[in-house]
């Protein structure tokens, strides 16, 4: 396992922000910058820890995958479904354009 | 053991009162002081109206409407009510109607609860004091200078304000218990897959469980008993029987081993008061008859580190739903980029995109094994270390929060001064273990301090068991 990385820079937030589908203003992206540093700062304290052999857990439970019968049952309301949306053509949620222009 | 809730359906269901009368009451409570606290972000007093003629019609017929007839409760608005605005308090769901109910929204009604409305909370769930919400903070009703806590603020002044006898909130990393403390109130966190999550909207998947608020432990235990158990459509609900948290409420703690928890017990930026309440909380159990000692945690100190970094990991991923497509707030762009890129950037406030880009940071290549593979790890070094414990005792103590309730607006510019409010609750979520928070005694301004109550996997009974032996034994709130 390698060590906690070097500290964050305003270049990485972007780089996540952007990931997340986030934009930040410029004064955004130095607040939490710093803000982001000081979180992974105090996870620095983990650092130290011996963990090798220490299986992670991602759940407190020893879950297997749960099956259901396969078998047709209703689901929820279509009408109402639609009329939570934003956009919707026919029974179909809208979208803005998601290809470019040709070329 | 007794307790409002309690006392109010039995008397609804003998006929001694009504359902319409215990809540008119409760209603009118509301709207002499809510304009001041804020609990609710929405009230749903027709609704309650409607159930509780038909609690009352039951009673007349001779049907018994259920353990939980006429009570008011309060429901954290990130559980889904059918054609109820739920907003997580969040502008991305602004409006946003749910087309369906959460699993414990249905067992309240099918026990004769009158839901009173949705409470107010941090964004997503996210925070320690109901400031992060988009619609305003609430105000603590013991002092309303100050915070209630968070995130599941709104429900816990709700009902340490008299609006509802019962609440339920969420509790990912301390939500409902810091809230029940900093008001004077109980608040308990289930084991996980306890209470099903189904309708709960996620924050962090892995940590999120839905608990109790009430004034008593035994009205706490009987909220709790009425949510919990098994349900199909959330398949991390647990199988099996539930365990009974009203079993064992009036037996005491002779013969019980109960342990301080050392690191807890002395966390760093714990205010002295607290840390010398939950020491009187031990002797006060010793005086009871429990055998207690100080028991060492070792890897609790860092459920902090740990939690900061899985909740936030667990949360980028969850709210990536939200990207205006299906449902909530959307703000065109030219492009479905520029649309997700304005929804997101105008629908979340600032915690909840801190919490995302972290996230994301602690998930993403290069990064994954320092941050988000460390913390699991630390994960298991937590539940083995409490797992030890529970080898020599029955229940562990620890103070809930680090102080009482403090001024609003005091943490919000320093998010890592907010985040250390959850020190002590933190590493029961990590474990997935039970705790109750209970009320006991002040700090030295007067406001409330809570000592809470911790168990292992299933252990709701005698968590509570010890929980009700330590408020017959707490020192009242003079304020």
């Amino acid at each position: 396992m390698g060590g906690m990385a070097e500290r964050i820079t305003p270049a990485d937030v972007a780089l996540v922000a952007r990931l997340a589908r986030l934009a930040l203003t410029a004064e955004e992206l130095e607040l939490y910058t710093g803000q982001l540093a000081a979180v992974l700062e105090h996870a620095r304290d983990i650092e130290a820890l011996e963990l090798d052999g220490v299986e992670p857990t991602a759940h407190p439970l020893p879950l297997r995958n749960v099956l259901r019968e396969d078998v047709a049952r209703p689901g929820l309301d279509r009408a109402e479904v639609l009329a939570a949306a934003p956009a919707v053509e026919g029974e179909r949620f809208a979208v803005p354009r998601i290809l470019g222009e040709a070329p | 053991m007794n307790g409002p809730a309690l006392a109010a359906a039995a008397a609804v269901r003998g006929g001694e009162r009504s359902a319409r009368e215990v809540l008119d009451e409760h209603l009118a409570r509301v709207e002499e002081r809510d304009g001041e606290l804020h609990a609710f972000l929405n009230l749903t007093a027709g609704a309650a109206r409607e159930a509780a003629g038909r609690v009352d019609e039951a009673v007349a017929a001779g049907i018994d409407p259920g353990p939980l007839a006429g009570v008011p409760v309060a429901l954290k608005d990130n559980l889904c009510t059918r054609g109820v605005a739920t907003t997580c308090g969040s502008r991305i769901l602004e409006g946003w109607l749910p087309p369906y109910d959460a699993t414990v929204v249905r067992r309240l009604a099918a026990a004769g609860a009158l839901i009173v409305g949705k409470t107010n909370l941090d964004e997503f769930a996210m925070g320690s004091s109901t400031e992060s919400s988009a619609f305003g903070p609430t105000r603590n009703p013991v002092d309303p200078s100050r915070v209630p806590g968070g995130s599941s603020g709104g429900s816990a002044a709700a009902v340490a304000a008299g609006f509802a006898l019962l609440a339920l909130g969420s509790d990912t990393g301390g939500s409902v218990r810091q809230p029940a403390a900093l008001c004077g109130v109980v608040g308990a966190k289930p084991t996980y897959g306890l209470v099903s999550r189904y309708g709960l909207i996620a924050f962090a998947s892995s940590l999120d469980q839905i608990g109790p608020f009430a004034t008593t432990v035994a009205d706490a235990a009987l909220l709790l008993d009425v949510v919990s158990g098994h349900d199909p459509a959330d398949s991390t609900s647990l199988a099996g029987a539930a365990p009974r948290a009203s079993e064992a409420l009036g037996r005491g703690v002779e013969g019980l081993a109960v342990g301080l928890v050392s690191e807890l017990a002395s966390a760093e930026g714990l205010d002295p008061r607290s840390a010398a309440r939950t020491r009187e909380a031990a002797d006060a159990l010793a005086g009871a008859g429990a055998k207690v000692e100080e028991v060492s945690v070792p890897a609790a100190v860092y459920g902090l580190s740990a939690y900061y970094l899985i909740a936030p990991a667990e949360a980028s991923s969850n709210l990536a739903r939200y990207d205006g497509v299906r449902y909530g707030r959307r703000v065109d762009g030219a492009d479905i980029t520029e649309m997700y890129l304005r929804t997101r950037s105008e629908g979340f406030g600032a915690e909840v995109k801190r919490r995302i880009m972290l996230g994301t940071y602690a998930l993403s290549a290069g990064y994954y094994d320092a941050y988000y593979g460390k913390a699991q790890r630390v994960r298991t070094l937590i539940a083995r270390d409490f797992e030890a414990a529970y080898q020599r005792f029955d229940a562990l103590l620890a103070p809930t929060a680090p102080g009482g309730a403090f001024p609003l607006g005091s943490k919000t510019s320093d998010p890592l001064l907010m985040y250390a409010n959850d020190v002590c609750t933190i590493p029961s979520n990590l474990a997935g273990h039970p705790a109750v928070s209970v009320p006991f005694g002040t700090d030295d301004a007067g406001l409330p301090l809570g000592v809470q109550v911790l168990g292992p996997a299933l252990g709701e009974t005698v968590v509570f068991q010890v929980a009700a032996a330590l408020e017959a034994a707490a020192p009242g709130v003079s304020r």
